[in-house]
């Protein structure tokens, strides 16, 4: 009878506002943010007390003064009487020159290791694995060392250089290639390859309507390979050859023109590609071995061949796995480009800590790290995110 | 139809033939694994090739042409060099790497206070191998002593100053040491951290999940030297004028910080795979939040990422070798150092010091990450197929 009673109730049940999840919510809230703003309160005073001490202005009014340092190697203009701000763009620029030559590197090894470590053959597949483990299992630091104090730097004087094809040369002090030195007309040639470029893409889209339409195959590799090296070749002829080369010259202590690839450069270049390729090839494997054994079955089935099967029914869906974590080893690879300040190549990192050491502005160039890199992150993952989408299956 | 009316039953089984010829033995293997059609025969010749340009010549350079006894630089390099080996010798420097290993294993720690450092050691391995072993009892108590007792015994240890220990500096740590401590410390703090971090990022409360996806997304878009660069410089700037702040520390912070950022990351996953029954079961038996996540979701969510937290584990390793570019000696850093010594500077030392160096870091990863498969296939209860 008395639980009759209480149903009959209609009074809300009176429960402290304390134990309310949403009132509970909002003080956690509160006393989160204040938390937060008396810190960031505290260490801001703390910050421009110190500055203050150390006389040291803040802003960035400090990249237009003389940089006064020289740097190793630079893809602009620059000397030690041009500004800080350049000497960041040209730090800024060898970052992206590493990330790009090492994430396409690192993407051909890591696929043919990966793929290799499902080959029939046994040797190949105990290779690859070999591979894959060693280098996993080495810090990055490690290996860039290994190749630029290791094997680099104990190679021979430039007076008994290594002689390579085509007018090349080894040395301690680097890789000398001959220089392509093009001349005037040779504007032709890039046009034609863009000409080249546009017609393939034109003809891949005509093709494949084509095929929607009516079944007939069109060779549509052969047509655009041909294009490709066909017409800037043809460009090449017209425009009467207009490329000679600068070969390195061998004088008494060092070598003379050419085309210099400092040391620094090639062992961060190779450390960084052998390393993110190890993690590559576990992605592609897992990638593969992602799709299942019946779509392969079931595309021979359909009568389809080796070939076929793998580049119109395995690739597809496996690139679907494969694409986001292979996003992120293309950042991590951008990332550990800054590995480059312990070998002393001038990336953006090894130049802001010579900025830093000279004017002592540590919270503007850490923020300019900060900025160009989330940049970088972001820029990456729009664009792996955009070919993601166009991989990503397409369901109702 | 009788028995007798057959002409003829066989009441035995026949016995089994043998495979065909081809289909057993080493040839069929050889056909089979190596050269089963033409583009597998050229892959394998490829293959010893490539093995042959390697493998001898680094069997070679590491044992029969190293040198393993000497006092001084001088077996380490040809007679050009002012060495006794013969013109165009090479090979391994192994009398370096035995005379700097305990320059590498505790970098410039006091000679006479060197036991602390080897007692913490045995502590540390009485404590982490039983923790790891499934079979062995009371995981309750041990895994309070590892992370609770071990941690002030280790300190006390390490760093002195009480009962009549003597303060040794942390700039005399070096070494094997300083990965060990920064790993440790590392993994210890990260991963707590990282539940917090990836909690709060799965939270319904704005607040907390903008704090914690800006935390979390600034400092994985950056790279640790970066973020090592700001604990050593900016972190002296951030507090009160006049403090001073052990370097390690300042180390340990940024390498701490950044491990729980990559580590939310993962615990988020494992926390998104939990289907949503599970969370609104622990809501209908009325548990609060802490209850909910403590005794039902994180359990399942951490078993699901136990591959992606060593992962983290094994970078976090690796990872510390980075500190030697803020001005710190790790096993990485103090091994660098050592090249310069005058007199064991030879063109084989770099390489020698490099490759015990990184055989040391391999074999800590490599057990890593087998200990994590083992987990993972103990701790598979059936539900993946």
């Amino acid at each position: 009878m008395a639980s009759q009673e209480a149903l009959r109730n209609d009074e809300a049940a009176r429960v402290s506002v304390l134990n309310d999840p949403k009132v509970r919510g909002l003080i956690y809230q509160a006393v989160v943010f204040v938390l937060l703003v008396v810190f960031v309160y505290w260490i801001v005073g703390n910050t421009v007390e110190n500055l203050k001490r150390a006389n040291i202005a803040s802003g960035f009014g400090f990249l237009s003064g003389r940089a006064g340092f020289d740097v190793s190697q630079s893809l602009i203009e620059y000397n030690s009487d041009s500004s800080f701000g350049r000497a960041l763009v040209v730090g800024l620029l060898n970052t992206l020159l590493i990330a790009v030559t090492g994430i396409v590197t690192a993407s051909v090894i890591g696929f043919l290791v990966g793929i290799g470590r499902m080959s029939r053959n046994w040797l190949i597949r105990k290779i690859c694995t070999v591979y894959v483990e060693v280098f996993r299992n080495i810090p990055p630091l490690l290996v860039i060392f290994f190749w630029y104090l290791g094997v680099l730097s104990v190679l021979p004087v430039p007076r008994e250089s290594i002689v390579l094809p085509f007018g090349s040369y080894l040395n301690s002090r680097g890789l000398y290639l001959p220089k392509m030195i093009w001349a005037e007309g040779s504007w032709l040639v890039g046009v034609a390859f863009l000409v080249a470029v546009a017609l393939s893409v034109f003809v891949a889209r005509r093709a494949r309507a084509r095929q929607m339409a009516t079944g007939q195959q069109f060779p549509v590799l052969w047509t655009s390979l041909g294009l490709i090296l066909g017409l800037p070749l043809l460009a090449f002829v017209v425009a009467g050859f207009p490329l000679s080369f600068d070969f390195p010259q061998q004088s008494t202590f060092n070598l003379t023109g050419g085309l210099q690839i400092k040391p620094e450069f090639i062992a961060l270049y190779l450390a960084l590609s052998f390393y993110t390729a190890s993690f590559i090839a576990e992605i592609v494997r897992a990638g593969i071995l992602g799709v299942s054994r019946g779509q392969t079955e079931a595309s021979f089935a359909l009568g389809l061949r080796p070939g076929q099967t793998l580049r119109l029914v395995v690739i597809p869906q496996a690139l679907r796995i494969i694409i986001p974590p292979l996003t992120s080893q293309y950042l991590n690879l951008t990332k550990n480009s800054s590995l480059a300040v312990a070998v002393g190549y001038a990336d953006l990192v090894a130049i802001g800590g010579t900025i830093l050491n000279q004017t002592g502005q540590s919270i503007e160039v850490v923020a300019i790290w900060m900025v160009v890199y989330l940049g970088l992150s972001l820029l990456t993952s729009v664009f792996m995110n955009w070919f993601n989408a166009r991989m990503a299956l397409v369901e109702r | 139809m009788a028995v007798g009316d057959l002409s003829y039953v066989r009441t035995e089984m026949s016995p089994a033939e043998k495979p065909p010829r081809g289909e057993h033995g080493l040839a069929a293997w050889l056909k089979k694994n190596l050269f089963a059609s033409p583009g597998d025969s050229i892959l394998t010749v490829v293959g010893l090739l490539l093995v042959a340009a390697i493998l001898p010549p680094f069997v070679r350079w590491a044992f029969l042409d190293a040198a393993w006894v000497g006092a001084d630089r001088s077996v380490c390099s040809t007679v050009v060099q002012g060495g006794i080996q013969p013109e165009g010798w090479s090979g391994a420097c192994w009398p370096f790497v035995k005379a700097k290993f305990e320059l590498f294993m505790f970098g410039r720690y006091p000679i006479d206070e060197r036991w602390r450092v080897i007692l913490v050691g045995i502590l540390f391995v009485a404590l982490l191998v039983p923790l790891l072993m499934p079979r062995a009892p009371r995981k309750g108590l041990n895994a309070l002593l590892f992370f609770i007792v071990f941690p002030v015994v280790a300190f006390v240890l390490l760093v002195g100053g009480w009962f009549g220990l003597e303060h040794v500096e942390t700039s005399l740590w070096g070494g094997l040491l300083v990965t060990l401590v920064i790993s440790y410390v590392g993994i210890s703090v990260s991963l707590p951290l990282g539940v917090l971090l990836a909690l709060g990022r799965r939270s319904k409360l704005p607040v907390l999940k903008m704090l914690s996806v800006i935390f979390i997304e600034a400092v994985r878009g950056v790279p640790l030297v970066t973020v090592l660069f700001m604990a050593s410089v900016m972190l002296p700037l951030f507090l009160p004028p006049g403090t001073t702040f052990d370097k390690l520390l300042r180390a340990l912070i940024g390498v701490a910080l950044f491990a729980s950022a990559y580590m939310a990351e993962v615990i988020r996953g494992g926390l998104q795979a939990i289907p949503k029954g599970q969370y609104e079961g622990a809501d209908s038996l009325g548990l609060g939040y802490w209850q909910k996540m403590g005794l039902i979701i994180l359990p399942q969510a951490l078993k699901l990422v136990i591959p992606g937290i060593v992962n983290t584990f094994i970078g976090l390793f690796k990872d510390t070798s980075l500190v030697s570019i803020i001005g710190m000696f790790d096993l990485l850093g103090i091994v660098r150092q050592a090249f310069s010594d005058t007199n064991w500077a030879s063109p084989q030392t770099p390489m020698t010091g490099l490759v015990f160096a990184g055989f040391i870091f391999w074999i800590f990863c490599f057990g890593m990450s087998r200990y994590s498969i083992y987990t993972e296939k103990r701790l598979d209860t059936g539900h993946r197929k």
